[in-house]
């Protein structure tokens, strides 16, 4: 427990209102979407930078752990107080500041939700692709410290892809500035890309420039049936070998049409093992003619039925399928682990049939689908918790996951990070040198260990690794 | 015996939370606050704590679940379909029953059982509330609406009618025998303040040449009561309910306030298997008027020479039963109407059953944003299907200074369907 002292100290940071230390608001910002919970000792709600330096600087002397949080919809842990301490929520912090139509850039604060900032450019004609599946509720700040994806990251690229400079609050409560409103650059480190994805470890996001891009005058979505996952797996392959990149290239196997065919009476032939969601955007005249194309590359590779939007209602209710998967595969059994392995493109057939051996091999269920247009697919290993024995079926599943997409060149995280979820699996991927190499880095800038500790690499605060 | 489901029950829907936060998108009352406290995830994880022993009713707690429009917002976006107003209703059972009812629930439950704290309780808010409390029975639902106080934060308020519209209407209208028979649950807001949305209803019904019946002894749903915590209260309501409107035979039981509708249609049959009976039988107007092929027969009169805008207000009753496309069918099809679409039309308006008793200065703020998309979309005309929606909507609207009138959309349809005869 934090010392009345310490409270008064941050009351008189931000204002009374928005500290505190009430059991029901430490259970509130307790959780993310891990489902896992730590309770913090304090919340505080800071509503300017100069207040998180002071509130870091206090953390410092007092050696209290800070973790910042966004919406608390990440689904590694990231923002999880795992050592109590102070939880700092960004969420006051929620202003766009400037969109700036000759430049294409826009600045924000960290609390501003996905969505709402998408909407605000693209009524002026402006264009912010990445869409992680959280963008109606998830922060920009939190896309960036985690470095979000989404389906239209295939064409577009991820989060740190559109992020030109930060102004950043130091573990040591400091305020720097990288990079800038400029599309180049190259004074110095290029500390942007570093702190894109590095999950509140390294400094607190108050200030985000974003680069925008035109909005796409229309787009054209096919759903494809496949009688076969290895059909819909080569026909991505295919799609990306004929020289053409999707907005988005989603995949589901025949488990989850099952699954999606239950929970919403959705109407497909039974001989359909796999499905294609695939979207073209750009100037109208070219829409029809991407489309004709790609019909063409992936008709040899056992297409059984292509449905073509000519509308956005019709559009809408393809993607309506895409999004229904994730309830529906409550159908299989109660809980998830949503692993988001990587592996290069023309790799995901042969990590398919890895996954299904690796199923096989533990007697688990496992559903695929994501956006395999990136090589990004979601292994969804689902399991009944309460079933002795079952959690360990899926943890050695999750092991040969990963090791299976490393060993294809891929990584075991597209897009939802290590945080404390992954932290054990760490020394698969990353080598001890290289480990070092960041950890230095961490030492370096937060030497007292305070800014979101025990996230990324295990360390005491975190030494069971996944935190079940 | 009517019985509500007590919080234990609702462990299981409890424990289908995944903590994903897809309800932060969608709560209004987060959308104003910005606290976890007061979004469904926090409330439900909220909720499990109490079940598990791990926080007692502490004050925090009880503000997080007065917090809660009960508007099913959460739910209807949630991946899970977790209940939260369901179980929040049954949070605050839990507080009544242990802690007894909170002041302004206190006020309801001894306002009920003794009528000369009812008339100081009257007295003390001015003319317009002894009014008010004069002319409605002590077991209407608007009582929970306007307790005393509630007066004077400059409030708009419809002017409460001298001569109810139960009173003013014969119990049995017959119709076409051919024709099915239908009975109007009017419920408080327009049997006391909107007596005109009754006639109107009248109107249409007796122009499809059906059968209505009025049981004059139905009583408030008990929707406020259920939005209050006061448990005893609603179950009784439900059995008065049930024993008059099952006295006459009836092949439906028509609402023309989506909260009423939700009450007999949502609640009920969690009390009691004698309840499913009637909510199987309940039918929003616009749902029967559309599936009696009104709509259609409207589209065919030649349209108006200046015709009136006029958006529609999505009340959360009828859009978590996904009752959307009806109520704007019939609009669009009136003669007199241009119809256009707002923005966020579908998201509360704020009112909440008692939530803008508790928490009115948040309440006026999601009722801001209503009242700026009113505005935006250019329409005269804000017109809806819930008494306590077109209430809420005008007071917005006022307190934005806007010229815009909320309307329910039969009185519009009464307008026009002199034209179809």
């Amino acid at each position: 427990m934090l010392s009345e002292q310490i409270i008064s100290e941050l009351k008189s940071i931000v204002g009374k209102h928005n500290v505190t230390t009430e059991k029901a608001d430490r259970i509130c910002y307790s959780y993310d979407a891990t489902q896992k919970s730590f309770l913090p000792d304090v919340v505080v709600h800071p509503g300017t930078a100069p207040e998180i330096c002071d509130i870091l600087k206090l953390a410092n002397r007092e050696r209290i752990p800070v973790f910042p949080r966004g919406a608390g919809s990440g689904f590694s842990g990231g923002s999880l107080p795992t050592r109590g301490g102070i939880v700092l929520c960004t969420e006051r912090l929620d202003r766009i500041l400037e969109i700036d139509e000759d430049n294409l850039i826009a600045t924000v604060e960290p609390g501003v939700v996905t969505e709402q900032f998408q909407k605000e450019v693209e009524k002026r004609g402006l264009f912010y692709p990445p869409d992680p599946a959280s963008l109606k509720f998830s922060t920009l700040g939190g896309n960036v410290a985690e470095c979000a994806g989404g389906p239209r990251c295939v064409k577009y690229g991820v989060t740190k892809d559109f992020i030109l400079g930060l102004e950043v609050v130091t573990p040591t409560g400091d305020i720097i500035t990288t990079g800038g409103p400029t599309m180049k650059g190259v004074v110095g480190y290029d500390l942007t890309k570093l702190l894109c994805g590095s999950e509140g470890t390294l400094g607190i996001i108050t200030r985000i420039v974003i680069k925008l891009l035109p909005l796409p005058e229309a787009k054209q979505t096919m759903l494809v049936l496949f009688d076969s996952i290895d059909g819909a797996a080569q026909a991505v392959s295919a799609i990306i070998r004929g020289k053409i990149i999707p907005t988005t290239l989603e995949f589901m196997d025949g488990r989850t049409i099952d699954c999606v065919r239950q929970a919403t009476g959705l109407e497909v032939p039974e001989e359909a093992r796999a499905v294609l969601i695939i979207e073209v955007d750009g100037d109208r005249e070219f829409l029809d003619k991407q489309v004709a194309r790609i019909a063409e590359i992936i008709r040899p590779l056992g297409v059984v039925e292509t449905r073509v939007a000519t509308t956005s209602e019709e559009s809408e209710a393809l993607w309506q399928i895409r999004r229904s998967v994730s309830a529906s595969l409550r159908k299989v059994n109660p809980d998830k682990f949503n692993e988001d392995i990587c592996v290069p493109r023309s790799k995901v057939p042969e990590m398919i049939r890895k996954v299904d051996a690796i199923a096989e091999r533990h007697g688990v269920a496992i559903v695929n689908f994501g956006h395999a247009g990136d090589g990004n697919i979601h292994v969804n290993i689902m399991i009944d918790k309460k079933i002795p024995g079952e959690l360990e079926k899926a943890e050695k599943a999750i092991e040969d996951v990963f090791k299976g997409a490393l060993e294809l060149g891929g990584t075991m995280s597209g897009e939802h990070g290590v945080g404390i979820a992954k932290a054990a699996y760490i020394p698969l991927e990353i080598t001890p040198l290289a480990a070092e190499y960041m950890k230095s880095i961490k030492r370096a800038l937060d030497p007292n260990n305070i800014l979101n500790p025990g996230k990324i690499f295990l360390d005491e605060a975190n030494p069971a690794g996944r935190g079940e | 015996m009517a019985k509500l489901k007590n919080l234990e029950a609702y462990r299981e829907e409890i424990e289908q939370c995944v903590k994903c936060g897809a309800c932060r998108a969608h709560c209004p009352v987060f959308g104003v606050e910005k606290r976890e406290g007061h979004v469904a995830r926090g409330k439900v994880a909220l909720a499990h704590s109490l079940l598990e022993g791990e926080v007692d009713l502490e004050a925090k707690v009880l503000e997080d679940m007065s917090q809660c429009l009960l508007c099913g917002s959460c739910c209807a976006q949630c991946p899970n379909k977790v209940p939260t107003e369901e179980i929040v209703a049954a949070t605050r059972r839990r507080i009544a029953e242990q802690q007894g009812l909170t002041a302004f629930g206190k006020g309801l439950a001894t306002v009920l059982g003794r009528p000369k704290l009812m008339n100081l309780l009257a007295k003390s808010g001015g003319t317009l509330s002894a009014l008010l409390f004069k002319r409605l029975p002590e077991n209407s639902g608007l009582r929970l609406r306007f307790p005393a106080p509630y007066f004077e934060q400059g409030r708009t308020l419809p002017p409460i009618t001298a001569k109810p519209f139960r009173e003013r209407v014969p119990e049995i209208i017959l119709g076409d025998p051919l024709q099915p028979t239908v009975m109007f649950f009017t419920g408080c807001g327009i049997n006391y303040m909107y007596p005109a949305v009754g006639e109107a209803f009248l109107k249409a019904l007796k122009f499809l040449d059906v059968t209505i019946i009025i049981p004059k002894d139905q009583a408030c749903c008990g929707l406020p009561a259920v939005s209050a915590g006061a448990a005893a209260t609603v179950e009784k309501l439900a059995e008065q309910n049930l024993a008059a409107l099952t006295r006459h035979p009836a092949d439906y039981i028509v609402t023309a306030c989506a909260s009423c509708g939700a009450g007999l249609g949502k609640i009920y049959p969690d009390m009691g298997h004698e309840f499913q009976g009637l909510a199987a039988k309940v039918m929003d107007i616009f749902v029967f008027l559309a599936r009696h092929g009104l709509p259609e027969k409207l589209a065919a009169l030649p349209k108006a020479a200046s015709p009136v805008r006029v958006t529609y207000h999505d009340p959360c009753h009828l859009r978590n039963q996904g009752i959307t496309r009806e109520p704007r069918a019939i609009l669009k099809a009136l003669p007199q109407v241009e119809f256009v679409e707002m923005a966020d039309a579908g998201t509360c308006c704020g009112l909440g059953g008692t939530y803008s008793v508790y928490h009115y200065q948040t309440s006026k703020q999601i009722g801001a944003r209503k009242a700026a998309s009113i505005s935006n979309c250019g329409a005269e005309l804000v017109a809806t299907d819930c008494p306590g929606c077109i209430m809420q909507l005008q007071d917005s609207i006022n307190h934005a200074k806007g010229p815009q009138r909320s309307i329910h959309i039969l009185e519009l349809l009464a307008e026009a369907l002199p034209a179809l005869d």
